[in-house]
């Protein structure tokens, strides 16, 4: 049995390991490592944990074979998942973090003698309380989680839902929660930790509602915070030390990627939270405008200007990955490569439906990640570029949002896709996108709309070339 | 006076997210995707948590309504531990350099 001094260290070790492992993901090159080191500081803490409680009767039987069995179906996951759900994967993995914490804070409140923290009904006072924020938040991410990970799998509809005095009730609901926590506090009774719980996951689920499909980049971030913060919560009650690095990694992790992508959208935060984004005045705006000419062409016409091109820019977006082009796409580049033919990929921050979206999918065509950009490294280069290519993206390449400042994207950072010599654009139909607003790019003299599917036009284009 | 040990946690929380915060900040956004799916991974050190209440319960019988949840948060955390390091590994298989000619 190892000394609480000694499994102390290790935890520390452990936490260290994981940081380490962030540390290694600031470039592709040292982030296989990085990936090591968090798989060494997962074994030293579950190895650790063991060896404290040092107790290897039949309880133990028991704990490797619900390991293992969660171990084989997270392998399995982990190996069958195609690359194109991983937003899917990763809001369904929040979920599990999210009822994991719940179940640990459950388990210590009927049984606190086992964390050394009192008795049941006489748990001590500091130990309740971050055990029931713990709870809370961890309930919340799972509720939360679910919904995200619903309508990500088109199970439900990615409209956000609103009704009438949504925001009171929500308010109402987290006062009560806290209030809830407070009698808890006081009185130590079961009923109120499970009123707790009932409430929390009605939150959970309330806030992520009214969230539409393409501000998911920011719920699935907030979500992965939330369950840093849940996690650092029960480690507070466990008095664990790895836990509570962690929580704070993975808390904060998840809060600095909120923020970058409301920054790619402009938005504040709670603009986001708040939801029900350009779904009322706006579309009444768009019908009230006159149809404008807009020039469209063929498959024949795109490979002509492409050949004759001598630097092509790439804009994907979520389109892309709804039509799995991105293969087709690295074939049609292979094509122009091959012509001494230039090609970049432009990757705006919000592109797709999870930070770096489009990065993995890239990828895992083959698409060698140093000619994939981000908008401040290749936005100058549009203007020297001869065509652009835009697939699957819309919102972002709207030049409107940095000329009219009546528009609901205005300040929004955006690809300066207008300025190439020419823009080809593949879309299903002229429909707006998730902004509700119209894209001028499709009305510029110089563009040419590809009204077909993603996919096929991309390999008309190849067959074309 | 002694201080309690909960502040010296406090403080170990609260440096921790400073670190969090400077060392996320130096991600290259292409790698944020395996970001997230490496933070799900090391979040669910919870196992450590879930294993002490499975252990818990074992004078008697090993299944009481405590070690239960502890039992079900192992496998959930399981899953997450297993599942999100192996994604992760396979889309950072997948990043690779351009060919030298």
């Amino acid at each position: 049995m190892l000394s609480a001094n000694l499994s102390g260290i290790f935890y520390l070790i452990s936490g260290v390991l994981f940081i380490l492992a962030l540390r290694g993901l600031s470039s592709p090159e040292t982030s296989r490592q990085g990936n090591f080191f968090g798989v060494l500081g997962m074994t030293i803490a579950i190895v650790v944990t063991f060896l404290s409680i040092g107790n290897f009767s039949n309880g133990f039987l028991v704990v490797l074979i619900f390991l293992l069995m969660g171990g084989l179906i997270g392998a399995f996951i982990a190996y069958k998942i195609p690359m194109t759900a991983m937003p899917e994967l990763v809001a369904g993995f929040h979920s599990l973090v999210g009822l994991a914490a719940v179940f640990v804070a459950i388990a210590a409140f009927l049984n606190p003698e086992a964390f050394n923290l009192g008795s049941p009904g006489n748990i001590k006072l500091v130990s309740l309380i971050e055990m029931s924020i713990g709870a809370a938040v961890g309930a919340i991410t799972f509720s939360g989680s679910i919904i995200a990970f619903l309508k990500l799998q088109g199970l439900m509809s990615g409209n956000p839902i609103t009704f009438k005095g949504q925001h009171p009730l929500n308010a109402l609901i987290i006062i009560s929660i806290i209030v809830t926590i407070y009698l808890l506090c006081s009185t130590q009774s079961s009923n109120l930790f499970w009123v707790l719980l009932a409430i929390s996951f009605l939150i959970g689920f309330l806030l992520i509602i009214p969230i539409g499909g393409a501000d998911m980049p920011v719920v699935i971030s907030m979500l992965n915070s939330y369950s840093g913060w849940a996690a650092a919560g029960i480690g507070f009650t466990l008095e664990n030390t790895a836990l509570i690095i962690t929580g704070a990694l993975v808390g904060s992790s998840g809060a600095i990627l909120s923020y970058i992508m409301c920054k790619g959208m402009n938005r504040s935060f709670f603009n986001v939270i708040l939801g029900g984004f350009g779904t009322t005045e706006q579309s009444a705006l768009a019908k009230n405008k006159e149809k404008r000419p807009v020039k469209s062409g063929n498959a024949d016409d795109a490979a002509f200007l492409m050949k004759n091109a001598s630097s092509v820019v790439i804009v994907p977006g979520y389109g892309m990955a709804v039509a799995q082009a991105q293969h087709a796409l690295r074939e049609m580049v292979d094509t122009l490569k091959k012509n001494d033919i230039k090609v970049s990929y432009a990757i705006h921050p919000v592109a797709g439906r999870m930070p770096g979206h489009m990065n993995v999918l890239l990828a895992e065509a083959n698409v060698p990640y140093d000619e994939v950009f981000e908008l401040e490294e290749i936005n100058n280069e549009f203007a020297n570029a001869d065509v652009a290519f835009v697939i699957g993206a819309n919102d972002v390449t709207n030049p409107v949002a940095k000329t009219d400042p009546q528009s609901p994207i205005y300040g929004m950072p955006v690809l300066d896709v207008e300025k190439c010599k020419s823009v080809l654009f593949v879309k299903r139909s002229l429909s707006p996108g998730y902004a509700g607003i119209d894209n001028d790019l499709f009305y510029k003299e110089n563009t040419l709309m590809l009204f077909a599917d993603a996919k096929k036009m991309t390999e008309d284009i190849t067959k074309n070339l | 006076m002694e201080i309690d040990p909960i502040i010296f946690r406090l403080s170990i929380f609260i440096l921790s997210i400073f670190i969090g915060y400077y060392v996320v900040w130096s991600v290259t956004p292409s790698l944020h995707t395996p970001l997230m799916s490496v933070t799900n991974a090391i979040s669910s050190v919870i196992i450590v948590g879930a294993i002490i209440a499975g252990l818990a319960g074992n004078s008697d019988t090993i299944f009481n309504n405590s070690s239960i949840f502890g039992f079900l948060a192992i496998s959930l955390a399981a899953i997450n531990i297993f599942g999100g390091f192996l994604v992760t590994q396979r889309m950072l298989a997948m990043y690779k350099k351009k060919k030298r000619k």
